[in-house]
């Protein structure tokens, strides 16, 4: 009998473990400058054991000082984001959800143009911190209105979320008609999501929230699958809906929250990564939560890594490339695999 | 087993149910009736404490039921409610797995004993054929049928039915409530069950509450609940009433208004 057990989600998440290593190996091996590929992991695997050898001292610097630590941070993002996606969609009860619908992004994203603008953005953590400030404020203030008689509605806190976007994009878009066109280039890129502008630092930032509010997630997930079918469907089955709630809009709103902080408004990930999985591995978050968190991270930190090749020297925002692979990869699995019937 | 002790409730200002007394007995098939909005679902819902009265008290085996844990309450009641939309579709045993759910506390996958029960109470339920497929590919009466089985996986004492009937042809109908009388009569489960069809309630029921306006306005056995006069007061309606020629329980005819 098919069934979710221990064994299968550690053989499923092992496997995929292996892949994002793989993806990791692959991308610190590329980018405009030149360094062979084997020596590229050698560096990495010497640096691992605190050996020094191979590779100039340039080289050592790309690989272990830029390249891994931006493989490391996209990871971060990519899990980050697919887990917050999935956890929005099952708490809202709406495929469409990401992990933006509910303001975070806007309010992240005004931080970080007031940072811009303010030039706050030369300092080394002034960008991601003003963008993470923004985005805790909006989640705060949407989960005031959001809520009714101390109970957080998923209808009421979806329009509230989305009316509070939508008042914060008319910020957004005030702020972008006064700016200056230096200031510009870089606050667009931010909107469409960029790694260039962080720093090694930045994993400092997002991993704790990352880290943490996945697994406060995975440890609700047996219960996100009951409240797949309605809330009361979840308290005739013995769950604290409420405290479910609270606690889920908590972590994926935080995890959010991080990962936009350290590079902006990477779209597509957090929509169709959990449906993606879904779609391969079934609707249980037992195994969605985890898988959603590996593919995620590979998924990204491959498109981060095309984004900063294929133009090399120049660099795409990431972005475009999650839009440009990731939206007909999704319209293939839904045509070879069976098609969810609310979308 | 239950002893529901003058409760009122309103969700805004208007009482939705107002001193509602009565005490259920184990192993007893009580049926709900009354009018749309007489307070047959909420009353449901108080039930199994998805919503608190605001007066009077439930005591569930004369434990006050605001005292008890979700998963308590989830261990001794089962509910099967009215059509659940799902958003992503399980497999049937899947959905009868999340039965279990109120005995696993922290623990986050079930045992070899918890897909051991799920199977019994599927096995009983005649779903095991397609414990494979995925829900929303059933037929409605498969469906109830697999809701059914996740109450039982639930090992409850009373299962709570809200419109069970609804959405389904005759040979379903009675199909499914030949299975809930089994488990009444055979494994003694207690079962509270709110309907719009006063014919199955007079067939299947020990006893009978005919709600109006959120009041009881009269409770005993269907003989004594469904009188022509009850019935007319109660939804404003001519009906003839009179027995069914095999079980000899009160039957009721619409009659319409327009003569010809």
């Amino acid at each position: 009998m098919k069934i979710i057990t221990s064994k299968k989600v550690l053989t499923i998440s092992i496997f995929l473990s292996l892949l994002l290593i793989l993806v990791i190996l692959v991308s610190i091996t590329m980018g405009s400058v030149k360094v062979p590929p084997l020596r590229s992991i050698r560096i990495l695997f010497q640096s691992i054991l605190g050996l020094k050898g191979a590779g100039s001292e340039t080289e050592r610097t790309i690989i272990l000082s830029l390249r891994l630590p931006r493989a490391i941070l996209a990871g971060f993002v990519g899990a980050g984001l697919s887990v917050a996606g999935a956890t929005f969609q099952a708490l809202l009860r709406n495929p469409l959800a990401d992990p933006y619908i509910l303001g975070v992004s806007s309010g992240a994203a005004v931080g970080a143009i007031i940072a811009i603008l303010l030039g706050l953005s030369t300092f080394s953590l002034g960008l991601p911190l003003a963008s993470f400030l923004g985005a805790l404020l909006t989640i705060m203030v949407v989960f005031y209105f959001g809520r009714q008689d101390g109970k957080i509605h998923p209808n009421t806190l979806l329009l509230a979320g989305v009316i509070i976007g939508s008042f914060l994009s008319a910020l957004i878009m005030f702020f972008i008609s006064v700016s200056q066109k230096e200031e510009l280039h870089t606050i667009i890129f931010w909107l469409m999501g960029d790694f260039s502008f962080s720093n090694a630092r930045a994993i400092l930032i997002i991993f704790p929230y990352v880290l943490l509010g996945i697994l406060f997630l995975y440890l609700r997930s047996r219960h996100l699958n009951l409240i797949l079918s309605g809330e009361e469907n979840a308290v005739q089955l013995g769950v604290d809906v409420e405290r479910l709630k609270l606690v889920s809009y908590l972590s994926a709103s935080l995890v959010t929250a991080a990962s936009v902080s350290v590079c902006g408004l990477i779209g597509f990930v957090g929509l169709i990564i959990p449906h993606s999985v879904r779609l391969i591995f079934g609707p249980d978050h037992r195994l969605l939560i985890p898988a959603s968190a590996l593919v995620g991270a590979s998924f990204l930190i491959a498109s981060d890594t095309f984004a900063r090749t294929i133009l090399a020297p120049s660099e795409l925002p990431v972005g475009v490339i999650t839009a440009a692979f990731g939206g007909p990869f999704f319209i293939y699995l839904l045509r070879t695999r069976k098609v969810i019937k609310t979308l | 087993m239950i002893d529901v002790n003058s409760i009122s409730f309103r969700y805004h200002e208007d009482w939705v149910l107002q001193d509602v007394s009565f005490r259920v007995e184990k192993g007893e098939f009580l049926g709900v009736i009354g009018p749309n909005g007489s307070g047959k679902t909420t009353l449901l819902k108080i039930l199994y404490h998805l919503l608190s009265p605001q007066r009077g008290e439930i005591l569930l085996e004369l434990v006050p039921m605001k005292k008890m844990s979700r998963s308590d309450i989830g261990k001794r009641i089962a509910v099967v409610a009215q059509e659940t939309h799902l958003l992503f579709p399980f497999s049937v045993l899947e959905m009868v797995l999340m039965g279990r759910s109120p005995y696993l506390g922290h623990l986050m996958f079930e045992s070899e004993k918890d897909l051991e029960i799920a199977k019994k109470a599927m096995e009983w339920t005649k779903i095991l054929p397609f414990s494979e497929r995925p829900i929303d590919e059933l037929s409605g009466g498969e469906r109830k049928r697999v809701f059914i089985a996740r109450a039982l996986a639930q090992e409850p004492e009373v299962i709570l039915l809200d419109e069970p009937t609804a959405n389904l042809d005759i040979h379903h109908q009675i199909d499914f409530l030949d299975l809930i009388l089994n488990l009444n009569r055979e494994r003694g489960l207690t079962i509270i069950m709110a309907s719009h069809d006063m014919n199955i309630a007079s067939e299947f029921c020990d006893r009978l509450i005919l709600l109006q306006g959120g009041r009881i306005y009269k409770m005993g056995t269907p003989e004594e609940v469904i009188t022509k006069e009850n019935i007319e007061r109660v939804y404003g309606c001519e009906v003839w009433v009179d027995q069914n020629p095999i079980s000899g329980m009160p039957r009721i005819s619409l009659l319409k208004k327009v003569s010809d």
